[in-house]
């Protein structure tokens, strides 16, 4: 008798817990399509006061992160905050800016996923990525370059597009396009970050690194043996991201890039971070009014 | 499904490479293991500390510290992939576990056995892997198994350094077609078509050792 | 060696150190959430209820089948798809916890399954009640005996809350690699002192773990 009841309690659990489980799975896929569902940017921003930025901890000049202070700084990060203030301005709201920090992988995740309102973190402007984001207008004049050691003897990227050589990128990047587009025959390694790909390229696991020239002057300003080589592949530049479908924020954010291009702010900013780097013509990045 | 479907061959190929990267550090883990575990039982006290010292080490460091190191440092030196630095902190650092199991099944070994093996005439290189280590190994199996299911999920370590392996494909998926949740499912079902019937094996086995005990 | 003291400045290893602090913050409130809920579970596995029992346990298998990296990824990339937002911090002491729980639930059936049965009937015998028998005599006993498996667990999980660097955790980890992407100088530096970081925690637990084991031997 004993061993039945519990025979029938042990039979009722798993039941339940099936059931549970079941609802579980249901509630999930109910909740997965409804989280689909638009949801708008520039009310949020309304709403909390506050722009949860994403910006890079790993990238010189853009976003790196100071170990004083525990924050990232950079070209984006400055510019994140006075687009804040700026569209503060424009709405009538004291508007508070916070930075979350986002990898190649990550960013478009976190944003799809609304922990973050924009991406400020050397994303180019790609027709591939506009089908899943909003892209602000550019925000900084980048394309890709090839990076290799002073005595390598490359000159451009077609002595690269042979099978026994091997081009390093990093993750998520639009590195992969170029690649395949300008030496097809090359094999491809895609690395997690940066400093991987740096640290790739001197182990010779690979002979060049193509990335935005913006980051190769900052990886050759590190490494003096090392030199960006064959110019600019297609113009590419920075643009602002936000969640797909958003007009409201991309108006603000643009009226806002413009307004700091106009009043100085933004060639000021060029040139806090960029009159460091070596062989780069500050003019060709600045705004000319 | 469509997912499925449609990335495919990344995922097939993710899942060779993370079955690939787990037979040579399975293969690497036991030699260097067995290795040390002698080492540690050695007579020569500074031959034991060794043994001791390197146990100790790799079991308190986590495997991404060692991958990195050799993935940012010593590839400096000797040149190497992703996947290869990956698999070889990936053999070290399971080295040590095996050290420990190995270690133990040894311990449990009947001493006699030893002296009775040296008595027949058989030298003590010849005892320890005639007589020995082969019940150490039956003992320690149960023990060896779960290092090997923690070797094949811990084999998604490969994934931080660029090692093709399943977890990486996983994130390239999951990155670009934005269906995180479907796609690390995925993911999670290719490890559990490794993992789970190596689990249930383990638990057979270790009832019935229990039992013939 | 002037790239150790380069690498090494005040602000990097104040900023390393609190990287550290989150480490064990991780480690600790993940093992206490662990311990609770594989408490739960191991129990319900060793009262051996049918159907019931083996369903739970396969389902914990299952768990403790798979990567903790993907669990990780999982809770903070995926989640939010079915709207379960959390701070990368949450997310990672929720999915450690889920994991370690499947884990610890072994050690604790097995702490069970290793106390002499002659207890179970000798308590009931002067009349305790089936839940007083387990949290007065069996419990304690169990927790005992895990004591020694415990904080290896524990050795495993502050190791393992390196993977949440992964999802940007500012974890010990996490902050090595902003330190080293100052200059790739830092590279060997920085890691052998996160290394070192690591060996010192892990070393004392372990010495921790066998001190408790002579203790309560």
């Amino acid at each position: 008798m004993e061993k039945n009841k519990k025979r029938l309690f042990g039979m009722v659990a798993a039941l339940l817990l099936v059931l549970f489980l079941l609802l579980l799975g249901f509630w999930a896929a109910n909740r997965a399509h409804e989280n689909k569902r638009h949801q708008d940017t520039l009310e949020r921003v309304k709403k909390t006061k506050m722009i949860h930025w994403g910006v890079k901890t790993d990238t010189k000049l853009f976003g790196l992160v100071n170990t004083k202070s525990g924050q990232s700084e950079g070209f984006d990060v400055d510019l994140a905050k006075a687009l804040t203030k700026q569209i503060g301005k424009q709405l009538g709201l004291e508007l508070t800016p916070s930075f979350t920090p986002v990898n190649a992988s990550s960013k478009v995740q976190l944003l799809k996923n609304t922990n973050i309102d924009g991406v400020m973190a050397v994303m180019t402007i790609t027709k591939e990525r506009a089908k899943v984001v909003d892209f602000s207008n550019p925000y900084f004049p980048a394309g890709n370059a090839l990076l290799v050691r002073k005595d390598s003897g490359v000159q451009s990227i077609k002595d690269l597009n042979d099978p026994s050589k091997t081009i390093l990128i990093a993750l998520g990047t639009t590195a992969a396009d170029t690649v395949k587009k300008e030496a097809p025959k090359a094999k491809v390694l895609a690395l997690q970050d940066y400093a991987s790909a740096m640290q790739a390229l001197k182990a010779g696991q690979g002979q060049a690194i193509v990335t935005d020239n913006a980051i190769l002057y900052g990886l050759v300003a590190e490494n003096p043996d090392y030199q960006v080589v064959g110019g600019i592949m297609g113009y590419a530049p920075y643009g602002i991201a936000f969640d797909h479908n958003q007009p409201g924020m991309v108006k603000q954010a643009n009226q806002a890039l413009e307004s700091l291009e106009k009043d100085g702010t933004y060639n000021t900013l060029i040139k806090k971070w960029f009159s460091q780097v070596p062989g780069l013509d500050l003019s060709q990045l600045e705004v000319q009014s | 499904m469509t997912l499925f479907n449609h990335y495919s061959a990344l995922f097939f190929s993710g899942f060779g490479y993370t079955i690939l990267a787990s037979l040579i550090a399975l293969v690497a883990s036991l030699i260097l293991g067995t290795f040390f575990a002698l080492l540690q039982l050695s007579k020569k006290r500074f031959l034991a500390m060794l043994g001791n010292a390197y146990v100790q080490f790799l079991r308190n460091v986590p495997l991404l510290i060692i991958t990195l190191f050799f993935y940012l440092a010593v590839a400096k030196v000797i040149k190497m992939t992703g996947f290869v630095s990956g698999t070889v902190a990936l053999s070290l650092y399971t080295s040590a576990f095996i050290a420990e199991s190995v270690r133990a099944g040894i311990l449990a070994i009947d001493h006699g056995q030893m002296e009775g093996a040296l008595a027949n005439g058989l030298s003590y290189g010849q005892a320890m892997s005639r007589v020995v280590l082969p019940q150490a190994f039956k003992v320690a199996l149960p023990s060896l198994g779960n290092q090997l299911i923690n070797l094949v999920k811990n084999s998604s370590i490969l994934a931080f350094v660029g090692g093709l392996d399943l977890m990486y494909q996983g994130n390239l998926v999951a990155a670009s077609s934005f269906d995180t949740f479907t796609s690390y499912l995925v993911v999670g079902l290719f490890y559990l078509v490794l993992t789970l019937p190596l689990s249930y094996v383990m638990q057979y086995l270790e009832e019935h050792l229990q039992e013939s005990r | 060696m002037t790239d150790f003291i380069n690498a090494l400045t005040q602000d990097n290893l104040s900023y390393l150190l609190q990287g550290l602090g989150i480490t064990v913050a991780v480690s600790l409130l993940s093992i206490i959430i662990s311990l609770i809920l594989g408490s739960v579970v191991g129990i319900v596995m060793f009262e051996k209820i049918p159907y019931f029992s083996s369903l739970v346990g396969t389902l914990n298998n299952i768990v403790r089948n798979l990567p903790l990296l993907l669990i990780i990824f999982f809770s903070y990339f995926a989640l939010p798809q079915i709207g379960i937002r959390l701070p990368v911090f949450w997310s990672t002491v929720v999915a450690m916890s889920f994991f370690e729980a499947a884990m610890l639930s072994e050690i604790i059936r097995g702490g069970l399954d290793a106390i002499d049965k002659g207890q179970f009937e000798g308590a009931r015998s002067t009349g305790l009640s089936n839940r007083q028998t387990m949290t007065h005599i069996i419990l304690p006993q169990a927790y005992k005996k895990m004591i020694p498996p415990l904080i290896s667990q524990l050795i495993s999980l502050v190791k393992d809350t390196s993977l949440a660097s992964g999802v940007v955790l500012a974890d010990l980890t996490f902050r090595g690699q902003v330190v080293y992407a100052q200059n790739s100088h830092f590279i060997v530096p920085v890691l052998i002192f996160m290394t070192f970081c690591y060996f010192i925690v892990n070393y004392l637990l372990s010495l921790l773990a066998k001190h408790l084991d002579r203790l309560l031997a």
